[in-house]
């Protein structure tokens, strides 16, 4: 029953932490959202301390289920197993007890929180199983969902209807198709062969939580009366935690998924207390190992207190040439993004955003620094000024959400003029056509005298009231090069 | 003041000029000036059930003499500027050559014997592409028309200009011309036309080749400064029109004016031309589709009166039931528009006074929300930054018409309407075609035959799009 009740709840989570990923209409995301948000590494950066504590407790409480249940990545591994296993017997029962290679853990979380804390976030969000996860969805599985999706549209539009509109996810990084795949040849690959081997040896959010489920209250515990030592139990336990011949589990690895409470033909395994059953005793011992763990989690603790402290100091049909990016001088970030620094530090690079943007604006960034890190580029697009999503869905709290008036406020950029390329200097035509479409208008058309002696009009910004949407940039009759472009804020301010 | 109008204005006592007007279009049928045409057109049993769908019948096609060569020419033309695209191998669009053959083809079996082209039409490509389907057949069975497009300055040399014309002959595959036109005057007023046509002798010469015969009906077609139509018709005995080329619709009957104070009513146009005898050739009798996709509330007044009949079939009655038109011409771009017209045509069941009183009426109630008057006849393309100006204007009609154009965030429809409008336009035009990337250079403007201030409605469409986005309607 347990088991049963597992897995309609971790197929829930995991089709709709996979549509948050697909749902380009924004539907997904209004609705289902929180799940991105409950997910640990992501709660951890934005300092989500309700649920946080909630993960913490309930982990002391139930065991790992956040694993079993929750985390999108953990059940796709169990999804892998499942196919693997439905190949027979042999394959079932391919699992025997190993010991937790506590030393390999400890590591991988000692060099994940170093990388997090020394701005080498995108590496470490490598493994972070969430953002993981998001990427594999939205690189490889979203071309999919739009093909499909197109389907739809064609033929809605072939029938005059509004119900589905086409949907082209924009050309991607290849280093994101690169990074996908092989995330996704990797963890499919130790899943089909060791079950949950991922999760026990490289999972940084694993072996924290390992850490508690340790001493959580329920668990599964083996009645030594009712058991035969027949080992089944064990040789289907994709965790590979049971060591059946000393009765013992390794709740560091038991990701409480029930499978062996329901395996045991003798009803000797049961969830339940682990004092009333007196097994509390451990053989593992407080050595080197243990306090290694404990000086990561300090570490990770230390970096967390380090984000607390920034976010105080925050302030606030003819041929069409495809118009190619300016050199900007800095990235533009979404609104919200609060500063350079403060989003790349709780970016995990997720893609959710990604996915979310209404007119594809964000983009993963080929920066070293911010590594597949979103930001804006206004080439067939602008920061729509009555759009909120990327800030409503971010998890991490690298995207603040934003009322739509604040949103509308907070300068983001500013926008910069190239006189050569400007089409009343360049060419010595009409045009304003920035001025006419920007939001807060803060461009206004000023008059200019060309070297010829013809007096023309050219826009000026007003840099105080510019909030940086890049409307100005999209809209710029020149090509491939804006006339007009938005450059970057360091920190984002209100105006 | 022209004579008909001195004409309407001394009659106008006691009756509203509307209802004169009216009347005026219901008899002209009773005074058509030669009144030979009845005679040559086959009559049909009026109480015969118009067939809506099925076969079309073969040797039925109503058909109306030529007054001055006597040429017997159906009154269904075949209008060559919408001749259907396919994608070609470089991703580029073509003219699918193998469906003009098929259409030209089935046109020829039903009876259609008029071809209407120009060097401008389908980019340059469409008098290649006739050329090809007609040249398969006799070339006593059909008769082309063309006409000299120097619309561009560059051409309005001598030299340019006779080059056109001679390059219309090898692309049509021909040594003669049925009926040449002067093209679209009146567009750029009087200037334009004497640089066009007059100061560089151009006249002159079209007039000689006429009298050699390589020319065997002259007339032009009119869009835009009445100036010049009237100038035109001033000089008949001297130049002799055989024809003349006009927009007429029911709703260009007496709403063109008040759609753009630029254009002529119908009812003008054809008056004159009927006065002097002078027979016309219909344009735009279907207004580019628009009286085919019409609001709801039209369609329901169409079907309900005649639910056999398909909307665009009244449009083409009305142009042909018109005893002073030689053809109606129709740019039927796929076999079920042909098909459909070919059953307006063969034969043509004329209009009763009553059924013109009541698309006069339909008229008056389409202009109570007036589409912009686009015809899609691509003149204003390509726009130099990208804009795809047809696109974005069928879309605003497309929605006006499906009532999707809300003025209120109150309006019970208005999420429905908002979707659809905004879903609608990305699906019509991709966004780096659409309005907000005008310019306002105007660049368009001069080509339009119906004089509409593009940039201008551009902007009405954008403004409206840009409230829909940001949800700021009034509440």
């Amino acid at each position: 029953m347990l088991r049963k009740i597992r897995i309609a709840l971790a197929a829930l989570c995991f089709v709709l932490i996979t549509l948050l990923f697909l749902d380009f209409t924004g539907w997904a995301q209004a609705h289902f959202g929180f799940l991105a948000k409950i997910q640990f590494l992501p709660a951890f950066l934005a300092l989500n301390v309700l649920v946080l504590l909630g993960l913490v407790l309930t982990t002391l409480l139930l065991g790992r289920v956040y694993c079993s249940v929750v985390c999108p990545l953990g059940v796709m591994q169990d999804v892998v197993n499942r196919l693997r296993c439905m190949a027979g017997k042999r394959a079932r029962n391919r699992f025997s007890f190993s010991r937790s290679k506590t030393i390999v853990r400890c590591a991988v979380l000692v060099v994940f929180a170093v990388c997090m804390a020394a701005g080498l976030g995108w590496l470490a969000s490598l493994i972070a199983p969430y953002s993981a996860y998001g990427r594999m969805v939205q690189t490889l599985a979203a071309p999919v969902y739009d093909w499909v999706n197109n389907i739809f549209a064609d033929r809605a539009a072939a029938t005059g209807s509004y119900v589905f509109y086409r949907h082209d996810t924009v050309t991607r990084l290849p280093l994101m198709i690169v990074v996908a795949a092989a995330t996704f040849a990797v963890v499919f690959a130790t899943a089909w062969i060791g079950g949950r081997a991922w999760c026990n040896t490289v999972c940084p959010v694993g072996t924290v939580l390992g850490f508690l489920s340790r001493y959580s209250f329920l668990a599964p515990v083996i009645d030594t009366d009712k058991c035969v030592g027949c080992s089944l139990c064990a040789r289907r336990c994709k965790a590979s935690c049971i060591d059946y011949k000393a009765h013992r589990i390794d709740y560091s690895k038991c990701v409480a998924c029930m499978d062996c409470i329901d395996n045991c033909t003798h009803n000797a395994i049961k969830y339940t207390k682990r004092r009333s059953a007196g097994l509390h005793k451990r053989a593992v011992a407080t050595d080197k190992s243990r306090r290694r763990f404990l000086s990561a989690g300090a570490m990770l603790v230390g970096a967390a207190a380090m984000k607390a402290a920034d976010k105080t100091a925050d302030g606030g049909l003819a041929k069409l040439e495809n118009k190619i990016p300016p050199k900007r001088t800095r990235p533009v970030l979404p609104p919200g993004a609060v500063s350079i620094e403060h989003f790349t530090t709780h970016c995990t690079a997720c893609q959710l955003c990604v996915t979310a943007c209404p007119t594809q604006i964000l983009r993963p960034s080929t920066s070293l620094s911010r590594l597949m890190k979103p930001e804006s580029v206004y080439e067939n697009g602008y920061c729509r000024p009555e759009c909120t999503r990327c800030g409503d869905v971010c998890p991490a709290g690298a995207i603040h959400p934003l009322t739509v008036e604040r949103k509308s406020s907070t300068q983001i950029g500013h926008a910069v003029w190239t006189a050569n390329l400007c089409f009343p200097v360049a060419k010595g035509l009409r045009c304003g056509n920035c001025a006419r479409h920007c939001p807060v208008g803060a461009i206004s058309m000023v008059p200019y005298n060309r070297p010829d002696g013809r007096l023309v009009y050219v826009p000026a910004v007003d840099t105080e009231r510019c909030i940086g949407c890049g409307a100005c940039e999209y809209v710029c009759p020149s090509r491939p090069q804006s006339a007009i472009y938005v450059d970057g804020n360091e920190v984002q301010r209100m105006v | 003041m022209s004579d008909i109008q001195k004409n309407i204005s001394d009659k106008q006592s006691g009756e509203s000029r509307r209802r004169f007007l009216r009347k005026l279009g219901v008899g002209a049928w009773g005074f058509s000036g030669a009144g030979a045409l009845l005679g040559a057109c086959k009559r049909m049993d009026e109480k015969k059930e118009p067939a809506a769908e099925g076969a079309v019948p073969t040797g039925m096609m109503t058909m109306r003499r030529n007054r001055s060569t006597g040429d017997n020419v159906s009154l269904l033309g075949y209008g060559c500027m919408r001749w259907p695209t396919k994608t070609g191998n470089d991703g580029k669009d073509v003219i699918d050559q193998e469906m003009v053959n098929r259409l030209v083809d089935k046109a020829i079996e039903h009876g259609v014997n008029y071809f209407d082209t120009s060097p401008a039409y389908c980019q340059g490509r469409s008098e290649a592409a006739t050329g090809i389907a007609l040249s398969r057949h006799p070339r006593e069975s059909y008769y082309i028309a063309t006409k000299l497009s120097n619309f561009a300055p560059q051409t309005w040399g001598f030299k340019e200009s006779v080059n056109m014309y001679r390059n219309s002959l090898k692309e049509l595959k021909t040594d003669y011309i049925d009926y040449m036109l002067l093209h679209g005057i009146g567009m750029g007023g009087m200037d334009a036309f004497r640089a066009r046509y007059i100061d560089n002798g151009l006249l002159d010469f079209l007039l000689k080749e006429r009298e050699q015969g390589r020319i065997r009906n002259l007339g032009f077609s009119y869009h835009g400064d009445v100036e010049v139509f009237d100038h035109l018709l001033a000089n008949h005995e001297k130049y002799r029109w055989d024809f003349v080329q006009i927009q007429l619709n029911y709703l260009d009957w007496e709403h063109a004016k008040e759609t753009n104070p630029r254009n002529t009513d119908a009812i003008y146009l054809y008056g004159k031309l009927d006065s002097l005898g002078i027979q016309a050739v219909i344009m735009e009798p279907l207004l580019g589709g628009r009286l085919a996709k019409v609001p709801e509330h039209i369609v329901s007044r169409l079907k309900g009166r005649d639910p056999l009949r398909s909307v665009a079939s009244w449009a083409f009655r009305f142009a042909g039931s018109h005893p002073g038109v030689l053809t109606v011409l129709s740019g039927m771009t796929c076999m079920e528009h042909l098909e459909d017209n070919l059953r307006t045509y063969c034969p043509l069941v004329p209009l009763t006074d009553d059924d013109n009183r009541f698309l006069y009426d339909t008229a008056d109630l389409m202009m109570q929300h007036p589409a912009i008057p686009c015809n899609d006849c691509k003149y204003c393309m390509p726009c130099p930054w990208g804009i795809d100006i047809p696109g974005v204007l069928l879309h605003y009609n497309k929605m006006l018409n499906e009532d999707n154009i809300p003025q209120s965030r109150q309006d019970p429809k208005y999420s429905k309407a908002r979707r659809a409008f905004l879903v609608g336009y990305n699906r019509a035009v991709e966004p780096v075609r659409q309005a907000d990337h005008c310019i306002g250079c105007r660049i368009c403007v001069q080509h339009c035959p119906q004089g509409i201030d593009i940039p201008a409605e551009l902007a009405r469409v954008d403004n409206y799009a840009e409230k829909l986005r940001r949800g700021s309607l009034p509440g």
